[in-house]
Formats: structure tokens, sequence, C-alpha cells
């Protein structure tokens, strides 16, 4: 496989991601501020109390947007655990690992807002009902992915554990998403994504998507932002990191070490063989 | 076979394997993995269980009863099909409420009581102004939606 035949995969060279993503970044930032300001406007000042809860269901616009995140970020992860684990790409582990933390943000947010909501609404802060508890395992998958990276002195053993750890986690999340239509729960069932449409006022649904949108383009930022500075502390010893942690990479040593980079992962595929 | 098509195969078939395991797993646990039985399924069975259990339905429209001198109050859960009558001392949580949905949890004594340690309110999934719950009971449509929850 060459870096012709699939364009993006000219950005698994570690100097091409991270000038991607130094570009990216700021316009990232931008967008998630843009959209976070209008959902909280849209969420406190516009959108009315709910019939039967009054203002505490306005809760629901952080809670729904980290639960989601924190779901979807686990299965990029567990992705890009399997690309890492099949194609040995490196800064695959690199996107996977610094999903990781802000994974657990999300699914920790999730669930402390949860609590929030629930000693109000439900008169508990928390259930051992299937909903709660699997979002609870997803925060420790999230944890114990972080520690299995950890663990072992030799990065790429690490990255193979957690790897592994993630993709067998993944079936997790279905088991979360459907499980208030599996068992009975004290969870609510679905709102939004059903078949004859939301159950929601538009105001609210209109003030949930804007969080969800800046809690999507806040995720990319800061993973992209991570990846970055993991990858320069991998590449710590190579010319072009050391440009690039100064703010002077020139065009000249990040093709250079591009170069460099495809002919180490030709070598490594060909070792791969034995 | 290449070694990494060697390796994309072993991913497949660890998630596959996984998936299988999980899916068998939780259809053998079903009963437990449930938060609260229903009340049709609490009267199916031929004897009241002895250990504590939970009781999820709506709070039957008028049979909220107060006792004025303490926190004691006694209600019926209902899945519109059966009921079950509760009995619970306490401070109930806000949104209990007839014909709303709640979680009971306690032992059901030998004349059928349920006596409850725990009452949770069930929210539905339904997000509206209160100004459109009005328009609606006033168009003589009270929630109906009874049916979604079981």
């Amino acid at each position: 496989m060459t870096a012709r035949s699939i364009p993006w995969l000219k950005f698994t060279a570690p100097p091409n991601f991270y000038v991607l993503a130094e570009r990216l970044t700021p316009w990232l930032w931008g967008v998630a501020a843009l959209f976070l300001v209008a959902g909280l406007y849209v969420g406190f000042f516009v959108a009315p109390p709910d019939y039967q809860q009054g203002n505490s269901y306005r809760i629901m616009f952080i809670h729904v947007p980290a639960a989601w995140m924190g779901m979807f970020l686990y299965l990029l992860m567990a992705l890009y655990g399997a690309i890492f684990l099949i194609w040995r790409i490196k800064m695959a582990d690199v996107m996977a690992r610094a999903i990781a933390p802000t994974g657990a943000l999300m699914t920790f947010l999730s669930l402390w807002t949860g609590a929030l909501w629930g000693a109000p609404t439900w008169g508990t802060y928390w259930v051992w009902d299937a909903r709660l508890t699997s979002t609870l395992i997803l925060l420790f998958l999230f944890l114990g992915y972080i520690a299995l990276h950890a663990a072992s002195d030799d990065r790429e053993k690490g990255g193979r554990a957690a790897s592994l750890l993630a993709i067998i986690g993944a079936v997790n999340v279905p088991i979360i998403y459907f499980s208030v239509e599996w068992w009975y729960n004290l969870h609510q069932g679905v709102s939004v994504m059903r078949a004859d449409g939301p159950s929601m006022a538009p105001s609210m649904l209109a003030a949930l998507l804007l969080m969800t949108v800046a809690f999507w383009v806040y995720s990319a930022a800061i993973v992209l932002r991570r990846a970055q500075s993991e990858t320069l502390s991998r590449e710590a010893r190579k010319e072009w990191a050391q440009q690039a942690a100064c703010g002077r990479l020139t065009r000249d040593t990040r093709e250079r070490a591009v170069a460099q980079a495809q002919q180490e992962n030709a070598v490594s595929e060909s070792g791969g063989q034995a | 076979m290449k070694t990494r098509h060697k390796r994309l195969f072993l991913v497949l078939g660890v998630v596959a394997g996984v998936s299988v395991a999980t899916a068998l797993v939780l259809n053998a646990f079903r009963d437990n993995l449930t938060f609260f039985i229903t009340p049709s399924e609490v009267m199916a069975k031929s004897e009241f269980p002895e250990r504590r259990f939970r009781i999820g339905g709506l709070v039957e429209d008028g049979s909220v009863d107060r006792d004025p001198n303490s926190t004691r109050v006694t209600f019926e859960v209902t899945d519109t099909r059966k009921n079950v009558p509760v009995t619970y001392e306490g401070i109930l949580p806000d949104l209990f409420r007839e014909g709303q949905g709640v979680v009971v949890e306690g032992r059901i004594n030998s004349e059928g009581v349920f006596e409850a340690d725990n009452v949770m309110a069930r929210h539905d999934e339904d997000y509206m102004p209160a100004e459109a719950q009005e328009a609606i009971e006033r168009a003589g449509h009270p929630e109906d939606e009874v049916g979604d929850y079981y």
C-alpha cells in the first residue's frame, strides 16, 4: 500500500500530520467556541422550561452530548487501535492514545451530570441499572486503556496491548446505546434518534444539537493538539521535531523526514513477514 | 496470505468472538439485567418472591393517599393491566405524581402489599414546554402514550 493509493495515508508520516493539525486546530477552536456560546445561549435563554421537570432538564445540554461523545470517541479509539494492530501505523496509535483522556473526560461528565440530574428527577444520584452501569464500565475501559498503554516500558508493546483492550471493549458501546431498549431501566428511552422523529420541542432540540457540534469540534481540536505533542515527544530526537517544537519547521526538513519515515515503514513491513 | 491480512482476520475474529460471547452472557442473565419487573409479571408469579426486588410502572390515577400525620403514603403501581398496592414512608421525589412513571424497591408482604423502602420517579423521553402540555390537555388528549413504556 503506497501513499498514492490512498491519499490520506500521507498523514501517517508524523511531520505531515503535525503540519496538518497545526493548520486545523485554530479553526477548530474557533468553531467550537462559536457553537458553545450559541448552544448555551439557546439552551439557557431560548428553550422553555420542561412541562414536568421545570429547569433541571437543562443539564441534558451537557449530559447528552458528553454521553454521545464518550461512546463515539471509544469506537474511534478502538478503530485506530485496530488500524495500529493490523497495519502497524504508528500515527494510529498516537491518535488512539490522544483520544483516550478526552473520551474518559466526556464519559465522566455524562456520569456526573447524570447524577446531578438524577437526584432531583429520580430521587437518587445513582442506581445500578443497565444504562448507568455500562456507562461506568466505559469510563473504566478508557482508564484501563490509558493505564495499560503506560504499563509497558516498550511503547510498541504497551500500544498493542492497549489496542487489543480497546477493540474487545468496543462491544460495550452497543450495549450502552441499546440498553434502554433491551431491558427495563430507570434511565428513560431514546428521545432524539427515533424512527418517529425526536420527542422534544424544536428549541430544546436546537440547543442540544448546537452543543453536540460544539463537543465534537472541541474534541477534534483537543485530540489533534494532544496527538501533536505526543508526536513531538516520540520524535524528540529527530531534526524536524526539534524545529517544529521551536515553531521553525522548514519545508525542506519536513520532506526529508517524510522520506525517511516512509523508508522505515517499508523496512518494518518487510520485517513483519517473519 | 500477507501478515497484515492475517492480523486483519485475527482482529475480526476477536471482535466476532467477543460479540458472540457477550450476546450469550447477556441473554443468559436477561432476568437479572432488567432494572425492574412490571405489575403483570409480579401477579403472574405463583408465589411472591421473598427477596427485595423492584417494580416499575405508572402511578395509578387517583390512587395516591397521603397520611396527613406522617410521611406515610399509599398508592398503586400499574402497567394498565395489573395493579400492585404500595406503601411507603419517606420523602418522595419531585417528579412523583399520578400518571407518571415510578420504580419502587422493597419487599412484598403476605397480604400482597408492596412495602417500598425506596421510591424513584421515572422520567419519560418526552421534552416539551409547559404551554404545549397545557394545550394538549385543553384539546382533551392527556398523555396517552402509556403504551410506550412497555
